[in-house]
């Protein structure tokens, strides 16, 4: 999959005649959820020009508007399409600049965690040994406790330590560290399969007997061939690291109220669904499940695709 | 068997140190627990003092040993709030948990075979296409949201206002798609005393009705992994040799079914469930926290917001505990449901 | 009447890119106490056959055609209740591989005493003595234990009398027996046949054994069907046919085994594959294949690729080719110009 050699069009070439491609083409809803995902990406790249007024910029929000519902409901009011959140904030453009949020923080866990799993892993397959055995101990005690209530537990300590204030200011830094941390162990137990896989292969055994380093025969050779379950495995995590942010925010464990993601919206809105706003907290719900869901379609149809175990084999 | 149960219980203690380290460490590195008795005005000398009679001045090692040794003795101190022994305070908030867990798990259970056999047997059929897509939506939907639905559908209610009201069918059919509302969605209500610390939901309709939408949202978590993976399961199976014996010999498509192609199923479901408890327990935290369900997991965020160490140690150890239990079930479980698997370990 | 007879039999299985049709006009009978063979390389469409008898097919596989008569029942038309009292009760199964076939959670004790209730109105006590009666008719060793034990507590050759004490357990007037032996080792193999043949004599059972081994269904068997891509090429005596095969196809079969190879002479093999049962050719399904598809003169015979052949009586067998009386009178001066 590496463009680096060849003109562009050759590797335009690759991919337009690639399995890949052939098989998006004969899956309707492949295509649908490509569709889906392409127009939220770009929704929310763009949504400091899009969105109808700036939460975070205080002189745009008056209080008096406050739980105005969306445009269905009688008495909503045209600036406001999907109303607006008890602090009179225009409810479309906290979800979009919330969404923003819950994504940055997912893809940077998942970046965080597949770094920290795909090095784990690669020693602990190509190593063996007690390197092995230890960290595969620690893997599955931390898998048995739930990564959930790993990243819960962490949360709550990293709250007790230094109180709430501190996440109004670092909190991305934090979620992203919390949860790429307590999730290292899928990716660590997916590489190292494939470095075992691998490792008994005749190419690995000529490498070394040319007398390649180790550490060249894992970045370029053991390396590349694990890539496409990694691919396969970040999608499904990166829809779980949504919903554990979620998760955490909605425990008051993630992002505050003054800069929002989908769970701490949520969150501030629950207290509002017994005088009758659901909209406050149930919109940006659905919108939550609509983003993991269609991130965990791709990762479903990329499975069934790129097969990553048959294709090992 | 001997054997098995003699590794799992050494397993059972490499878990317990890892998770007691954790919690010496977070009750020994975060709260001061000089400052919280004597206040921020006290002087250096009456703190020193404090700290010595604590022995809060000795080697960390010392210091974790004295904390193991009380753990071992089930003694994590007093709560700060509660002023009462920590295991205690847990005693009394875990009954709620348990039975919160035990409602879910026992609708997930009766829900999931039913319908991962049947959108097995029936693939092409409109209610299993239906009852699969669902359950694909099923797994993005995070706790607290089903949970929130639940209460605006079944507690608050909707009031369905889209039809004109001025006419009789249009106020017929939003009168049709009202919902009333009017289930409890906040606390246990009064659950039955039983047997000494045990108050119970299960003893009076009152007690169920209040336990029935956070058991549901809970179970609505849960149904939609184990209806995909008994799904999965049973179509495998039931390609299989032995059930195509099965009906070769003129049983009972019931009995192929429950007995033949089930059992196998279970396997894998046991092996999920094992794993999923970890997950269940995180669960909790999220229900209890939406239906203010007075569990030990609102009770340990209570405690986060309170800095209540002795506590959080305390639910941790507890956690951790139960973990390492019920793991060890799944696997006796796993176990007897697979011949395939003796019990020094190894499959034959 | 016959006890079985099937007349025109097609199954077909409709698939996304079209439909695959794995048995093709099929018709033959089998007399009480009759022993037939059904001999064709893999994917001729036996196993089907055999399995669309008793109407289990896999999914998508239906009946598109034909009868199947078991004493005067109709078994496409029966409801499945009716069905059900026939499989395993009247007509029972021997599956290929005894490992994969019995249940691997349930004891041997079960299964079998669940066949017999499922059958009959019985105690468990009873059951279990019909079972332990049966196993020791196979020779099972130590039968009181084996009922406790797993199947994959037991070896292949040993789960393979099981399944065959079960088809026995309910008295049956007919066994299929679905490759019985593939799945075995080579001295175990013998075992099972002369163990099977001495059964279905001594209870006059019927016996419908399918096989890719002409050995095996030559020792086991009084008659022979010989398919090819779905379709019955040759019936007649066991014996006749092997020593005297009369369709090109069953003669090459024949003439690859290594019992009829010369002595330091490669085996005669028969050049080509057999189609896949979704493109099989027009006409014979044989002639791409068929050494007798050109004339002498080198011209081919139009009749083998445009119509397909019927059966026709040819020495003791019936025989589905164009040119087999012409070719037999032929055959000696082909023979000479070898």
């Amino acid at each position: 999959m590496s463009f680096e050699n060849g003109s562009p069009s050759t590797a335009w070439r690759r991919f337009r005649d690639s399995y890949f491609l052939y098989r998006l083409q004969r899956d309707r809803r492949a295509q649908i959820c490509l569709l889906l995902f392409g127009l939220l990406m770009i929704g929310l790249l763009l949504t400091p020009w899009i969105a109808p007024s700036n939460p975070y910029d205080l002189a745009q929000i008056n209080l008096l508007d406050s739980e105005l519902p969306p445009f269905w409901i009688a008495g909503s009011e045209p600036g406001h399409p999907l109303g607006t959140d008890a602090q009179g904030r225009d409810l479309l453009s906290t979800m979009l600049y919330g969404a923003r949020v819950s994504l940055a923080i997912g893809f940077g866990a998942v970046l965080v965690q597949s770094l920290l799993g795909t090095v784990l892993g690669l020693l602990a397959g190509y190593r063996g040994g007690v390197v092995d055995a230890l960290l595969m101990r620690l893997a599955d005690i931390q898998l048995s406790f739930s990564t959930l209530m790993m990243a819960i537990v962490v949360g709550a300590v990293v709250k007790a330590a230094f109180g709430g204030a501190f996440y109004g200011d670092y909190g991305v830094a934090i979620l992203i560290t919390i949860i790429g941390l307590s999730e290292w162990p899928q990716y660590a137990r997916t590489v190292r399969a494939s470095v075992l896989a691998e490792k008994r292969k005749e190419y690995v055994e000529a490498a070394r007997v040319l007398g390649f380093s180790s550490y060249r025969i894992m970045w370029r050779h053991i390396l590349p061939n694990t890539l496409s379950p990694i691919l396969v495995l970040s999608t499904v995590q990166i829809a779980n690291a949504i919903m554990a942010e979620a998760a955490l925010s909605f425990l008051g464990l993630g992002m505050p109220e003054t800069k929002p993601s989908l769970g701490s919206l949520i969150k501030s809105g629950f207290d509002y669904l017994q005088s009758g706003s659901w909209w406050i907290t149930l919109l940006p719900g659905l919108f939550l499940v609509l983003l993991v869901l269609v991130v965990n379609l791709l990762g479903d149809w990329l499975r069934d695709t790129m097969n990553p175990r048959l294709y090992k084999g | 068997m001997i054997f098995f149960l003699m590794r799992r219980l050494l397993q059972a203690v490499a878990v317990m140190f890892v998770i007691s380290v954790i919690g010496f460490a977070i009750q020994d590195g975060l709260g001061d627990p000089v400052r919280q008795l004597l206040g921020p005005t006290a002087t250096d000398a009456e703190s020193t003092a404090l700290r010595h009679s604590l022995g809060l001045d000795r080697p960390l090692w010392m210091q974790y040993l004295d904390f193991a040794g009380d753990a071992v003795k089930l003694n994590f101190g007093d709560s700060y709030f509660f002023h009462e022994p920590a295991l205690d305070v847990i005693a009394r908030y875990l009954p709620a948990t348990l039975e919160l867990v035990a409602a879910s798990a026992m609708i997930t259970l009766l829900l999931s075979v039913p319908v991962g056999i049947f959108c097995a047997i029936r693939p092409r059929s409109w209610l299993s296409r239906g009852l699969m897509g669902l359950s694909l939506i099923g797994i993005s939907v995070p706790v607290f949201l089903s949970a929130m639905v639940l209460i605006q559908l079944f507690s608050i209610g909707i009031q369905v206002t889209l039809f004109p009201t001025g006419t009789g069918w249009g106020q017929w059919l939003n009168q049709l798609l009202s919902i009333q509302g009017g289930m409890p969605a906040y606390g246990r209500g009064n659950p039955v005393h039983v047997w000494g610390v045990w108050y119970t939901n299960f003893a009076s309709w009152q007690g169920l009705l209040y336990l029935l939408l956070p058991a549901l949202s809970l179970a609505f978590v849960m149904l939609p992994l184990f209806v995909r993976l008994i799904h999965a399961e049973m179509l495998e199976v039931l390609e299989s040799d032995y059930v195509k014996y099965a009906r070769a010999r003129g049983l009972r498509p019931s009995r192929i079914y429950f007995l033949h192609a089930l059992k196998n199923t279970l396997l894998p479901v046991v092996t999920l469930g094992g794993v999923q408890i970890g997950t269940l327990v995180a669960y909790t935290l999220l229900t209890e926290t939406v239906f203010q369900w007075p569990g030990a997991g609102l009770m340990f965020l209570d405690a986060i917001e309170r800095a209540d160490m002795p506590l959080i140690v305390a639910y941790l150890m507890v956690v951790g505990l139960i973990f390492v239990v019920t793991n060890t079930l799944v696997d006796l479980l796993y176990r007897g449901l697979n011949p395939r698997v003796t019990l020094s370990g190894r499959a034959a | 009447m016959a006890l079985l007879e099937v007349e025109h039999l097609d199954v077909r299985f409709p698939l996304r890119h079209g439909e695959i049709r794995a048995v093709r006009d099929v018709s033959f009978a089998l007399d009480r106490g009759e022993r037939l063979g059904i001999v064709g390389e893999s994917g001729a469409g036996k196993s089907v056959l055999a399995f669309s008898l008793l109407r289990l097919l896999s999914r998508p596989g239906r009946i598109a055609r034909g009868r199947v008569r078991f004493e005067g029942h109709e078994l496409t038309r029966l409801s499945d209740r009716q069905l059900r009292r026939i499989r395993g009760n009247r007509v029972a199964m021997i599956f290929q591989d005894p490992l994969t076939t019995l249940n691997p959670v349930l004891t041997i004790g079960q299964q079998m005493i669940e066949s017999l209730k499922a059958h009959r109105r019985i105690s468990s006590r009873r059951a279990r003595s019909v079972a332990l009666q049966k196993l020791r008719q196979v020779q099972v060793s130590s039968p009181e234990q084996r009922l406790a034990q797993y199947p994959h507590q037991l070896s292949g050759g040993l789960c393979q009398r099981i399944v065959i004490a079960i088809a026995l357990l309910l008295d049956p007037d007919i066994i299929i027996a679905d490759e019985p032996t593939t799945a075995l080792d080579v001295t175990i193999q013998a075992e099972i046949i002369a163990l099977l043949k001495h059964l279905c004599e001594k209870h006059n059972v019927g016996l419908i054994v399918i096989s890719h081994d002409l050995g095996v269904i030559g020792r086991l068997t009084q008659r022979l069907l010989v398919m090819y891509a779905g379709r019955i090429v040759e019936q007649g005596p066991t014996r006749a046919i092997i020593n005297d095969a009369q369709h090109p196809y069953t003669q090459g079969l024949i003439n690859a085994l290594p019992q009829m190879a010369l002595p330091r002479q490669p085996l005669a093999q028969i050049p080509g594959n057999m189609p896949s049962l979704s493109q099989v050719p027009a006409g014979c399904a044989f002639h791409p294949r068929c050494r007798y598809r050109l004339t002498p003169q080198g011209q081919p015979r139009r009749d083998c690729s445009e119509r397909v052949p019927e059966a026709v009586v040819s020495g003791e067998s019936q025989v589905a080719c164009h040119w087999v009386r012409e070719l037999i009178a032929t055959l000696p001066i082909e023979e000479e110009t070898i």
